[in-house]
């Protein structure tokens, strides 16, 4: 055998071991990547993803006219206390009084952030404090939130609020501040948890049912089921922000 | 001492007490933003729903009069009017000073204005306010540059090149400024593509106004005579910049009471509004736009005097229509339940009060004195003033 010929059968037989050696590496590797990211995905550490989109259906028609549970649990729940300023105190969740002009009917509903899919408050924001979570939930990074309040200018839903004074009082699972503006969160922090946001427990403890959270991406879920049975009206629709908060006969 | 054709402003009495109500209006501004930062922004007029107030107004003119005022600047060196040379140095210092003034309200505003850094690092490029940052920052560079060609001999040639990169910015930074409140499809009075060509005739306009009071005025503390040539033609392009303003706004209000659903923010700002109507038919319309653009146009005022009413009276024009046009902007109801009547303890369906606060007025007069300041500051330490109103090479 020529010294050519020999280098030629080394380099090939360097390149069967490598590619082979690869292949076993892979195979052995696959199961514990695959394992692993069952693992995350069972964790509380999984990475919020796309998977979901979180939402709220509001029958209109359960909901009582002069009840503002929802209201009170998601002052409690965050921490809202107010100064009895009320043009200036902090609002995240309230309740709408509507009667209709022409036919005189009346419609008691609540009105909070409506978790666009296109938010203009995540649009207009400088810093990209205001931004979307994969799983549709709109916050503020109060970490980088600049106080310029252009994103409450922006919001079609008047669904903001920016915190004028001092605070006391703070829950360390909603954190907040003096300068920055903040909106309803969906209770992220409950949600991460499994759970339900605190205006739709109360709605349900007082026995309304008027609110439905839910994933709007699982067609098995109760949200998916009550959407395709009924019309899901969506506020300001001619702005087309495929809202994630959708509401019975308005 | 002089630099050429060009002057450092010999400070008498009269300067110094300028300057001295400038720095006094400066710190009152700078009082005023401590108060509203350490108490909270509750002790101002502004709330959850008229969430920009009087200290906007101030900073939106102060940032739309700065790019106008660089047009004395733009007309000698892009358009080679020779007779506007001498005047292009203080037209660029005019433009940097009105848009620091107008800068520095804009963040002592913000909730956070410690948080300034982040404003400059953390980008969202979607954004129309992020690249506003950039608009402005960007101008105060280039300006800067324009001068430096301007002040240094060897540099000369260059002028024509850079007046030509600072006039198309101006022009894309005032389009950028109408955009803020073009793009917010949200509200009704709002999300105009007209406010961008309205915004631009609402800068050369301020801008003009301005530069008219400010020569008049540095040239009275430097007792320069000032050639009647160019302030006859200056009043005659305010004159016809009043009118161009004047009908932008006209087809603003028309479009919108074209649109079927939008003639209740109309009526609302035209009619019935309390305090918006008013500013906008006797303070913008008569007081803005009538009055001095008869002045402008009749020769027979065309003494400084005349000319200085006027120019003001275009500033206090310019100040209603902002009022009117970012307050009134937001007090008018967002149609959220269209059909229905609303009501809320988050003042859904009525109109928002705002009762602007002494802070909020302090600190907007603290942008005007600051640019004053630095305006005056700088003509005493850099010739930005000619020796004689007469064509100079190099300006």
């Amino acid at each position: 055998m020529s010294e050519s010929e020999y280098s030629k059968s080394g380099s090939l037989r360097r390149r069967f071991f490598t590619q082979a050696g690869g292949g076993v590496a892979l195979l052995a590797l696959a199961p514990g990547v695959r394992l692993a990211e069952l693992a995350i995905a069972a964790s509380d550490d999984e990475p919020v993803s796309d998977k979901h989109r979180w939402g709220l259906w509001v029958d209109t028609s359960r909901c009582v006219d002069g009840c503002d549970k929802c209201v009170s649990a998601c002052n409690e729940e965050h921490g809202l206390s107010g100064m009895d300023r009320p043009e200036t105190d902090a609002q995240w969740i309230r309740k709408v009084d509507l009667q209709d002009e022409v036919t005189g009917r009346e419609l008691s509903l609540p009105l909070m952030c409506q978790h666009c899919e296109e938010p203009p408050c995540v649009d207009v924001c400088p810093t990209g404090a205001s931004f979307r979570r994969e799983d549709g939930i709109v916050l503020v990074d109060k970490h980088i939130c600049i106080g310029c309040r252009y994103c409450m200018m922006a919001c079609p839903f008047h669904a903001r609020a920016f915190i004028h004074e001092e605070l006391s009082g703070q829950k360390t699972h909603s954190p907040r501040g003096k300068g920055v503006v903040e909106s309803c969160t969906l209770c992220v922090h409950r949600v991460d948890e499994g759970r339900t946001p605190a205006c739709v427990e109360a709605c349900s403890n007082a026995g309304n049912d008027a609110l439905v959270f839910g994933d709007l991406k699982d067609e098995e879920g109760r949200l998916a089921l009550i959407l395709d049975e009924n019309e899901g009206v969506e506020l300001r629709s001619d702005l087309e922000l495929n809202t994630a908060v959708r509401y019975s006969e308005v | 001492m002089s630099s050429g054709a060009f002057q450092i402003l010999r400070p008498g009495k009269v300067f110094w007490l300028t300057a001295g109500v400038a720095a006094a209006l400066a710190l009152s501004g700078l009082a005023g933003a401590h108060h509203m930062e350490s108490a909270g922004h509750w002790v101002t007029g502004m709330n959850n729903r008229v969430v920009w107030g009087l200290p906007h107004v101030f900073a939106v003119f102060l940032i739309v009069a700065a790019s106008g005022a660089l047009n004395v600047a733009s007309i000698a060196s892009v358009f080679k009017k020779a007779s506007y040379k001498p005047l292009s140095r203080l037209s660029g210092l005019m433009a940097m000073a009105l848009l620091v003034g107008g800068l520095s309200v804009l963040v002592l505003d913000l909730g956070r204005p410690d948080r300034l850094i982040i404003a400059m690092t953390y980008y969202n490029f979607k954004s129309i306010f992020a690249w506003n940052i950039f608009l402005y920052t960007g101008l105060l560079v280039v300006v800067a540059a324009y001068l430096w060609m301007m002040f240094e001999p060897r540099m000369h040639r260059f002028v024509g090149a850079v007046g030509k990169v600072a006039f198309i910015w101006r022009l894309v930074l005032t389009t950028g400024t109408g955009s803020i409140f073009g793009v917010l499809v949200a509200r009704e009075a709002f999300g105009s593509i007209v406010f961008v060509p309205m915004f631009i005739s609402m800068s050369l306009s301020f801008g003009t106004a301005v530069m008219l009071l400010a020569i008049i005025l540095m040239f009275r503390l430097n007792n320069l005579p000032v050639k009647d040539e160019v302030i006859t033609k200056l009043r005659s392009l305010l004159a016809y910049f009043v009118i161009t303003v004047a009908f932008f706004v006209a087809v603003d209000h028309l479009t919108r009471l074209y649109t079927v659903g939008d003639t209740g923010v109309e009526r609302f700002l035209l009619v019935d509004g309390g305090i918006y109507p008013l500013l906008f038919w006797a303070g913008q319309c008569l007081l803005g736009t009538v009055i001095p653009g008869i002045m402008l146009l009749t020769p027979r005022l065309a003494g400084r005097f005349p000319t200085v009413v006027a120019s003001l009276l275009v500033l206090l024009g310019a100040f209603a229509q902002l009022y009117v046009l970012i307050v009134g902007g937001q007090a008018f109801p967002m149609d959220i339940f269209p059909g229905y009547t609303e009501t809320s303890s988050y003042f859904d369906g009525v109109v928002a009060g705002y009762q602007p606060s002494l802070p909020e007025l302090a600190l907007g007069l603290g942008g005007i004195g600051l640019a004053l300041l630095i305006a005056l500051l700088a003509t005493r330490v850099l010739p930005f003033l000619p020796q004689a109103p007469v064509d100079q090479p190099g300006g």
